[in-house]
């Protein structure tokens, strides 16, 4: 092989054009010496199950790592699945960092659990850092921001994405220091309370290279338009409120300021909002490329549409379900370089119907030949639907329909929605990611096996008829990686048919299924690098536990480190 | 405070009827089924059956309760984990209560969120910029709006839970807001039937 006859130095550049983790990890395995070249040389690390591994070993494999991106609680934790406390902290992956000698200077953390204390640890310990990301987290407060703005010097971005933050008033946002210009990214918008918006605008300021900010709902529209005039460079902005008298001087200056930034391609927020002053973005809707309204439900039907007329570059959409149909039919016309769409609802509270149905679907599908990413709730879905979707678009990477009923059968022909789906699993070929509902039998599942060649996460809630379902789908998806279900008849015979395939994927999350305490046992037995984790809260183990009592909750992964160590009491590892 | 509770038992979630709407409770008479808020033990999406909470996480659940027939969304579907929707997105339409304001005469309603103020004299403020003909009066404490063209006077009023109309301004702002279903500015010739007030409270309540 010649490129054995090629010294380290030249391995390391080469590899360092690659920029994905599979490629990287792919590279590792072609023998030792690259191996070698290519753990030194490894800067950043993806973590997607911080339970996988532990912060030693990895530290010992790549000891120059940069940037760490770990993951932490089950998907389904996200809906109220998994009850606190379970786990997810990253203290001790810090702790261990600093041990180490790490020269820490990324971290982007999805669904862990942060405390004030690992973000001082942090602040206080990796001179270089740069950049702190955390999505869906939660355990920490403002004070926890303080000590990052206060002690990281060299803080490049500081992004807050709905994470639960106990806001202790405590001005952390004062805490960057006035030496302190070299933010390029800040968002806080999931923060709850105050923040000084005359330390806000001096901030803004003076960091020149901001390209990202995207505020809080306490941020009021006459700040809005001195940021804007102080930060024409904006390239993602994420407005606060967005409240004002339509016909007063701060809204004038605003239109001018919006005139002179130029760059801004990103756009959301309005958290608050007075339609009447809505037009006054128009003029930076024709550049936008990304737009998430999913956070203003305060814009009406007829405003939205108004909005989206203008923006002719879309690529990314995000917004309400009150768009209607009608309303999608527009984006269907207006946005033609449209690839990702999430379409939320909005009456989560009153008698739980959507405002879409599948014809706002059909029409985005004719309509946008570059659609490759769906998250859909609507009302409703029609088999026929389902089929023209997958007809119109052999692109998906991501296919997510909830339906909020999550039984409801097809509704002009009463049958499931197996033949919907299905069509769309044979049409698109680089399908990665599926989420299914509405009524369905094993026969989905059939499907899924047979065609989703490229499957790697699947989530199914009250679907299937018997154990063929799963195994269709275990037997099927040679890529699969996640696998999560809830509310389906499936058990032992489908989870202990190849125990083989577990240790292949990332993880299987089984909740209100049929499976049982011993066939769990039995998996944990001969499976020794798979940890299976029982959830019980409560009155299912009082007595002494019979293996044939159904499990409520499981959630397997494989892991290098064996059991983890910090599990609550509710949670089993068998 | 959970293990009070009586747990949704099993019949309810497959029958596909609502029985929980026919149980007998210990609630006053019109008092609304309340949802717990927020609770991480997974209860969050069930029926609270637990009488007279006013948590602050109270949800609209009037509709389900006066039409039975409207098929109101199965126990299934107040499952937990069901709409998959992140519990940060919850709230976030949680604090979102908007009401309808019709004002008599004119063509077309409007929408305000309650959320958005704290205090009738905001709100009437609002309604003043939406309606914008309107000016507030202040006559002997009530507040009134007044269409300075003809010299009409609105009354404003709202339907609360129990489908009465009541006089804007009497209870505390934050149960007002609670128990607001719609405001309807009425000409104060039509609110003349309304009884004279007790002795005005002091002050327009704050947040």
């Amino acid at each position: 092989m010649m490129m054995n006859y090629f010294p380290d130095e030249v391995l390391e550049h080469v590899f360092n054009f690659l920029t994905s983790h599979k490629d990287r990890n792919a590279v590792s395995m072609v023998c030792k010496s690259w191996y070698r070249v290519e753990r030194f040389s490894r800067e950043k690390v993806f973590i997607g199950n911080c339970y996988a591994i532990d912060p030693e070993r990895l530290i010992s494999r790549f000891p120059r790592v940069r940037s760490l991106t770990l993951k932490g609680k089950p998907h389904f934790a996200d809906f109220n699945l998994v009850p606190p406390d379970w786990g997810g902290f990253v203290y001790p992956w810090i702790e261990a960092m600093v041990k180490l000698g790490v020269h820490l200077e990324e971290l982007r953390l999805k669904r862990m659990v942060v405390s004030d204390e690992s973000l001082e640890l942090l602040s206080r310990s990796f001179v270089s850092f740069k950049s702190l990301v955390l999505v869906s987290c939660e355990g920490f407060t403002t004070d926890g921001l303080a000590a990052i703005a206060s002690n990281c010097r060299f803080l490049r971005e500081l992004d807050l994405q709905e994470n639960e933050i106990e806001d202790r008033r405590g001005h952390w946002l004062s805490c960057f220091p006035d030496s302190c210009t070299s933010l390029i990214s800040l968002n806080f918008a999931c923060l709850k309370g105050e923040v000084n918006l005359a330390t806000l605008e001096r901030l803004v300021a003076r960091c020149h290279n901001l390209r990202s900010l995207r505020l809080n709902h306490v941020v009021p529209l006459d700040t809005l338009q001195k940021i804007l005039g102080k930060a024409p460079q904006l390239v993602d902005l994420g407005a606060g409120a967005f409240v004002h008298d339509p016909d007063s001087e701060t809204l004038n200056k605003l239109k001018n300021a919006i005139q002179k930034c130029t760059s801004i391609r990103s756009l959301s927020g309005f958290l608050e909002v007075a339609p009447c002053c809505l037009p006054a973005i128009y003029p930076m809707c024709l550049n936008l490329t990304s737009l998430n309204l999913s956070y203003a439900p305060g814009i009406h039907n007829n405003e939205l549409i108004k909005l989206i007329r203008h923006c002719r570059k879309l690529q990314r959409l995000w917004i309400l379900d009150v768009i209607g149909d009608k309303g999608l039919g527009v984006v269907a016309s207006t946005c033609k370089e449209l690839q990702e769409l999430r379409v939320f609802p909005s009456d989560l509270y009153g008698v739980g119907n959507a405002a879409v149905t599948e014809e706002g679907l059909v029409a985005i599908s004719a309509g946008c030949p570059k659609l490759n990413s769906v998250l859909y709730f609507c009302q409703q879905v029609t088999n026929a639907a389902l089929i023209t979707v997958a007809k119109n678009c052999p692109n998906f990477i991501r296919f997510r329909l909830c339906t909020l009923n999550p039984t409801i059968a097809d509704p002009v022909t009463m049958q499931p929605l197996d033949e919907g789906f299905g069509a769309i699993v044979q049409s698109c070929k680089g399908l990665k990611r599926l989420s299914l509902s509405g009524l369905l039998t094993d026969q989905v599942f059939l499907y899924i096996g047979m065609y989703a060649e490229q499957l790697e996460m699947l989530s199914v809630a009250f679907a299937g008829g018997t154990d063929m379902g799963m195994l269709y789908v275990l037997n099927g998806c040679r890529k699969l990686k996640k696998l999560e279900i809830m509310d389906s008849p499936f058990g032992d015979v489908a989870l202990l048919a190849d125990i083989g395939k577990y240790e292949t994927m990332r993880s299987l999350w089984m909740s209100s299924c049929e499976v049982t305490l011993g066939a769990c046992k039995t998996i944990a037995k001969k499976m020794p690098r798979l940890n299976v984790e029982i959830i019980d809260e409560g009155d299912q183990m009082e007595t002494s536990p019979d293996d044939r009592h159904r499990v409520e909750k499981m959630y397997l992964y494989r892991s290098l480190v064996g059991h983890r160590r910090d599990a609550p009491d509710f949670v089993r590892t068998l | 405070m959970s293990s009070e509770k009586p747990k949704v038992s099993p019949e309810f979630e497959t029958s596909g009827m609502n029985l929980q709407e026919t149980e007998l409770t210990l609630g006053l008479p019109g008092e609304s089924r309340t949802q717990k808020s927020g609770t991480k033990r997974g209860f969050s999406e069930t029926v609270d059956l637990c009488p007279g909470s006013t948590s602050a996480g109270k949800e609209e659940q009037s509709e389900n309760e006066i039409s039975g027939t409207t098929k109101p969304p199965t126990a299934k579907e107040q499952k937990v984990g069901w709409p998959p929707v992140r519990a940060f997105r919850k709230n976030l339409m949680k604090n979102c209560k908007y009401v309808k304001v019709a004002v008599d005469g004119a063509p077309y309603l409007r929408k305000v969120d309650l959320e958005m103020y704290c205090s009738y004299q905001q709100l009437l403020g609002a309604l003043e910029e939406m309606f914008t003909c309107f000016t507030i009066r202040d006559v002997l404490n009530e507040r009134r709006l007044m269409d300075p063209l003809n010299g009409v006077e609105y009354v404003p009023t709202y339907e609360d839970k129990d489908g009465d109309w009541m006089l804007v301004g009497d209870v505390p702002w934050k149960m007002f807001v609670e128990s607001c279903k719609r405001l309807r500015l009425m000409k104060y010739s039509e609110a003349i039937g309304f009884a004279p007030r007790t002795p005005p409270k002091c002050s327009s309540s704050g947040c």
